[in-house]
């Protein structure tokens, strides 16, 4: 599929979804929206982690940084454009700070710094609390929406027009130059540097794009809980965008519509499928053991995650350059 | 064509999974959540994480005595269904929990929503939907704010009221001793430290927590350090039974006066394992019956609707806790009357005047949305924890701290509140 | 000095905690993001077997077996089958793996704390008024000294130590050669887990007591610890462990419980900005 096609795929897609949230009542538009703001994460994350090759276990905080900063912005009396600009900008810049760093570190150690700073989110809220009221949290004040359209269908189509935005860009930056150049960078990158390729500045770029995903996407659950908290960005949602976009398929733009989707599905599924049993311990525990199960058996059955099945397979002998460049090459890395 | 493919595939699924869920809903009356036979209310709770101990008991137990009152007839012909969503102390999930519950169930209020920053997240989503939203459990001082959220009353007595009344009992047992304090770091810690402060004034030494670091001993060593002979303890069971043990440790052991929220005996007891003993002198305040004490008229009756509709549970100081809650709930139904309402509802509980199980009333008035009153300290005797004195009330500013001497109501013979 | 001791005890608990992950770390390639729950599931175990027959002891090698058991069996069943073409992939069925640990084990004992006794007193001894360290941080101390000297022992002077390296290093060549790399394997993970139980049956009295997220916090200082010291490194992972339980101590002491993650992200910062690949990293050995 041309670049022109996937882009053309991509506005489709959220024009449907915008028709979705004229019809649906008003609890599936709210999923809708908070799919949309997953979505412009996991697309960032898959970005960083599935072409570039590096993991993060930190973008819960990036999320936090781009929530607080709307949150801050908006109680300042600013208008929800300039709110949603001043997330984008401070997240870039702390994405930037923590990319310099990690762009010198490799697999578990950049893990292990990013975990840190997944959980560094209720400190410094803390810490600072004149300014984030600690664990309390802001509320956001927002204008209701204007005219008749509802406050859910407001929402979802914030959170879908901004992720129309992010995945369009996303779209023409790895489907460039800089597409490549990530490739090459996770692959090889000793080979990269002899192609020319600024290895660091890669990385560093790739890290920056990614937050500033993750900035805009927490920007839009700032705006969907009308509130933010450091309770909201826990470092398990760190691990659940990981999750996300490997189940939904790595290093694509479609695995991180599937992993986002997941995201807001999956819970309520095995919340739905237990709903039936009445017994006090089970109550929430056999949802989260049976979410665990889920994982588990996807990644046992479908290791490419859910993107790389295809049931109209058309050749069997055509195989997507992702899995036979992509994946193999990660693996010699870590064995490096 | 990968990409459109899955694209359809996502879009088709989202519309299925909405197609097969719209069933729920009330039919027959305007008002939601509520049919001839039915009324469906909902609360979110952790019910699994971290935060779930001791709390994932409060919802089950109001449940059994909604069980109860459905078995002997419901409230005005109308059974209660109880909708528990587990949302896991994380305010996000709040907000998921919170509009699935008014969105798509149509509940007709929520009911005993559980912690300040899970809870104060969506006060505005329900004030926007015009859903009561009764009972908050949490001591903040947020819930009352009758002028800017008309529909959300609290249950719990305040931080600062009880910082209040466990000063004064402080300044008059132990006065010229060395006060110092150790509390959560958010609004229950400041809260009650301010109330305290209000008694005493500043105090000797002061040390905070995060439940993320679950080692006192930096702080515990602070305190002995600065030589304090009273510790007030603003904290979680978990902290307080950690907080006393890790004390024993490093050989402190001054008189501790903990806040209501942090002294279930029975938590404590069982965090503290063989060095339970320590809990021996702690003073603490409540303004419910406690579990453990049998000749209480309200025990009784809770014990009876637990053994029948609680799957065999421990009848602890949580599940009386949750069972009050649901006793007040059926209260200001039978005050509401047949014709039930959302506004109603608001304007029954705004009316008060219930007398339940509490040792104090509960203030509900037209410009008053907090909960209990005050409380009555207790202290751990004998390895168990009994009331003394007599119960205290008090506001959350500068009012002074004055005995109750109304002698508590017992309960209905039929253990259900009659229609008024 | 009672922070001294105090951050001492806590970081050899998570000096053996980060051994367990550098164990399986360095035999197959995977942070074991499950160890924390099943630490919490085999002490879960011990302490049930504790209170039913009233001896410690017989709880804490019950974890310990627990924790063998638990390891193989995790190995055999689940860890084997991953696809390895991704590193991520055994990280996310790590994931799976804690959701239904602590599910089931919430499912099973419910969501309260239960209390996790110690086998010693907790009381310090103190010496001029100071409160040093109890007869139960000696017993960490201990326990924590003579695992890391048996596991030495184990890979530098026996035949199934070398066989577990040579496993792991170079799997092909080692299968050649005649070693049963798969049951290597499974018995790197059945120590692994077996050390972490140990970590869990040290910590757990210390904290607020048996939970199944008990150990959620030890797991990531623990993390850290091995990261700071470095992945590859046993002696690495020990001396990571002190440093982290120090400064998580003295920065509580000093500055306040709330300021300690902070500090830990910036020794973080400092060490990994200093040696990308941890402490005891042999120096360009990983560059490709």
């Amino acid at each position: 599929m041309s670049g022109k096609m996937k882009i053309a795929t991509i506005v489709a897609g959220v024009a449907v979804v915008v028709v979705l949230t004229l019809v649906f009542p008003p609890f599936r538009t709210y999923q809708l929206a908070t799919v949309g703001a997953y979505l412009c994460v996991t697309a960032g994350l898959t970005v960083l982690t599935g072409l570039n090759g590096q993991l993060s276990l930190g973008h819960g905080a990036l999320m936090a940084t781009g929530a607080y900063t709307l949150a801050l912005s908006v109680n300042a009396g600013w208008p929800l454009t300039a709110a949603f600009a001043a997330a984008l900008v401070v997240t870039t810049v702390i994405g930037g700070v923590v990319g310099l760093a990690a762009a010198r570190l490799r697999g578990p150690y950049l893990a292990g710094l990013t975990l840190a700073v997944a959980v560094v989110v209720p400190a410094i809220t803390s810490t600072f609390d004149g300014t984030f009221n600690s664990d309390q949290g802001l509320s956001v004040a927002l204008e209701p929406p204007p005219g008749t359209v509802t406050v859910e269908q407001w929402q979802a189509w914030l959170a879908w027009g901004a992720a129309l935005i992010v995945l369009v860009l996303l779209q023409l930056l790895i489907g460039g130059r800089f597409g490549r150049e990530l490739k090459a960078v996770r692959d090889d990158e000793t080979a990269a540097r002899l192609a020319g390729v600024g290895v660091a500045r890669t990385q560093v770029l790739a890290f920056v794009v990614s937050a500033a995903c993750a900035g805009i996407g927490g920007a839009l659950f700032a705006v969907l809980a009308q509130s933010v908290s450091p309770g909201a960005f826990p470092l398990s949602l760190s691990l659940f965008l990981v999750m996300a976009i490997v189940i939904g398929g790595l290093g694509s733009l479609a695995g991180a519509a599937w992993g986002a989707v997941l995201l807001v599905a999956l819970p309520a599924l095995a919340h739905t499928v237990t709903e039936g049993i009445d017994a006090q311990r089970l109550e929430g525990n056999l949802p989260l053991a049976l979410f665990g199960v889920t994982l588990i058996v996807v990644m046992l059955a479908a290791p490419g995650g859910i993107a790389a099945l295809r049931p109209f397979k058309r050749s069997p002998f055509k195989r997507s350059p992702f899995t036979k460049a992509g994946l193999r090459p990660l693996r010699k890395r870590s064995k490096a | 064509m990968k990409r459109l493919w899955s694209v359809l595939t996502v879009i088709a699924l989202a519309a299925a999974t909405t197609a097969c869920s719209e069933s729920g809903g009330g039919s027959g009356s305007s008002t939601p959540g509520v049919t001839d036979t039915e009324i469906l209310i909902g609360t979110h709770m952790p019910l699994t994480g971290p935060a779930a101990a001791g709390y994932s008991k409060i919802a089950p137990a109001s449940k059994a005595y909604f069980d109860y009152v459905n078995a002997n007839g419901g409230v005005h012909g109308r059974k209660i269904t109880y909708k528990i969503m587990d949302d896991t102390y994380n305010p996000a999930t709040t907000q998921q929990v919170v509009r699935e519950l008014v969105l798509q169930d149509k509940v007709f209020a929520v009911l005993n929503g559980l912690g300040t920053p899970t809870h104060t997240g969506v006060l505005d989503f329900l004030k926007t939907n015009r859903v009561p939203d009764l009972f908050v459990a949490s001591g903040s001082r947020s819930w009352n704010q009758p002028d800017k959220y008309p529909g959300t009353f609290g249950f719990n007595v305040d931080y600062t009221v009880e910082g209040k009344i466990l000063a004064t009992h402080v300044k008059e047992t132990q006065a010229g001793k060395k006060v110092c304090f150790l509390g959560q770091d958010d609004d229950f810690g400041k809260d009650s430290l301010a109330g305290i402060e209000k008694i005493l004034g500043p105090v000797a030494a002061k040390q905070s927590y995060v439940t993320s670091n679950p080692n006192v001993g930096p702080q515990m060593g602070a305190l002995k350090q600065a030589g304090c002979q009273v510790v007030m303890l603003a904290t979680v069971p978990g902290f307080t039974a950690l907080s006393i043990g890790t004390a024993a440790k490093i050989g402190f052991k001054p008189q501790f006066v903990v806040s209501q929220v942090g002294a279930d005996l029975g938590t404590l007891t069982k965090s503290l394992g063989a060095a339970a003993p320590l809990t021996e002198g702690l003073i603490s305040a409540n303004y419910l019956p406690l579990a453990t004490d049998p000749a209480n008229p309200w025990i009784q009756l809770f014990t009876k609707v637990n053994t029948q509709y609680n799957a065999g549970a421990e009848l602890d100081n949580n599940a009386v806790y949750g069972m009050s809650v649901a006793y007040l709930f059926v209260q200001s139904l039978q005050s509401a009357g047949k014709d039930l309402t959302r506004d109603g509802l608001i304007a029954a509980v705004e009316k008060g005047g219930f007398q339940g199980p509490g040792l104090v009333p509960v203030r509900f008035a037209k410009g008053d949305h907090s909960g209990y009153a005050g409380e009555q300290l207790s202290k751990v005797e004998g390895g168990k924890q009994i009331y003394f004195g007599t119960p205290y009330t008090t506001d959350d500013d500068a009012g002074a701290v004055t005995a109750y001497t109304t002698a508590p109501v017992a309960p209905p013979q039929n253990g259900i509140p009659a229609a008024s | 000095m009672f922070l001294t001791f105090d951050g001492l005890s806590r970081g050899a608990v998570y000096a053996a905690f980060a051994l367990a992950l550098v164990l399986i770390w360095r035999a197959t390639r995977i942070v074991n993001f499950a160890q924390g729950a099943m630490a919490v599931a085999t002490a879960y175990a011990g302490f049930e077997v504790s209170a039913a027959t009233g001896s410690y002891w017989l709880g804490f090698a019950v974890a310990i077996a627990a924790g063998l058991i638990l390891g193989a069996v995790t190995e055999r069943v689940v860890m084997r089958f991953v696809d390895h073409s991704s590193p991520l992939n055994g990280v996310v069925v790590a994931l799976g793996l804690v959701l239904v640990i602590q599910g089931g084990l919430g499912m099973i004992f419910g969501s309260e704390f239960r209390p996790a006794e110690a086998p010693f007193s907790r009381d310090a001894f103190t010496v001029g008024g100071v409160a040093l360290l109890s007869r139960f941080d000696l017993f960490v101390f201990a326990a924590v000294g003579i695992v890391v000297v048996l596991l030495a022992l184990l890979f530098t002077r026996t035949h199934t130590g070398l066989r577990m390296r040579a496993a792991a290093f170079a799997p092909d060549v080692s299968r050649l050669l005649g070693v049963n790399v798969s049951g290597m394997l499974t018995l790197g993970w059945a120590l692994a887990a077996a050390v972490g139980s140990l970590a869990g049956m040290l910590v757990l009295p210390t904290e607020l007591g048996l939970h199944p997220n008990a150990m959620d916090i030890v797991f990531v200082s623990s993390f850290t610890a091995a990261v700071v010291g470095g992945l590859d490194s046993a002696i690495g992972s020990v001396l990571g462990g002190l440093i982290v339980g120090l400064l998580l101590s003295y920065v509580s002491g000093y500055l306040g419980a709330t300021v300690a993650p902070i500090a830990v992200l910036i020794l973080l910062v400092v060490v990994l900005l200093g040696r990308p690949g941890g402490l005891f990293s042999r120096s360009a050995a990983r560059t490709v």
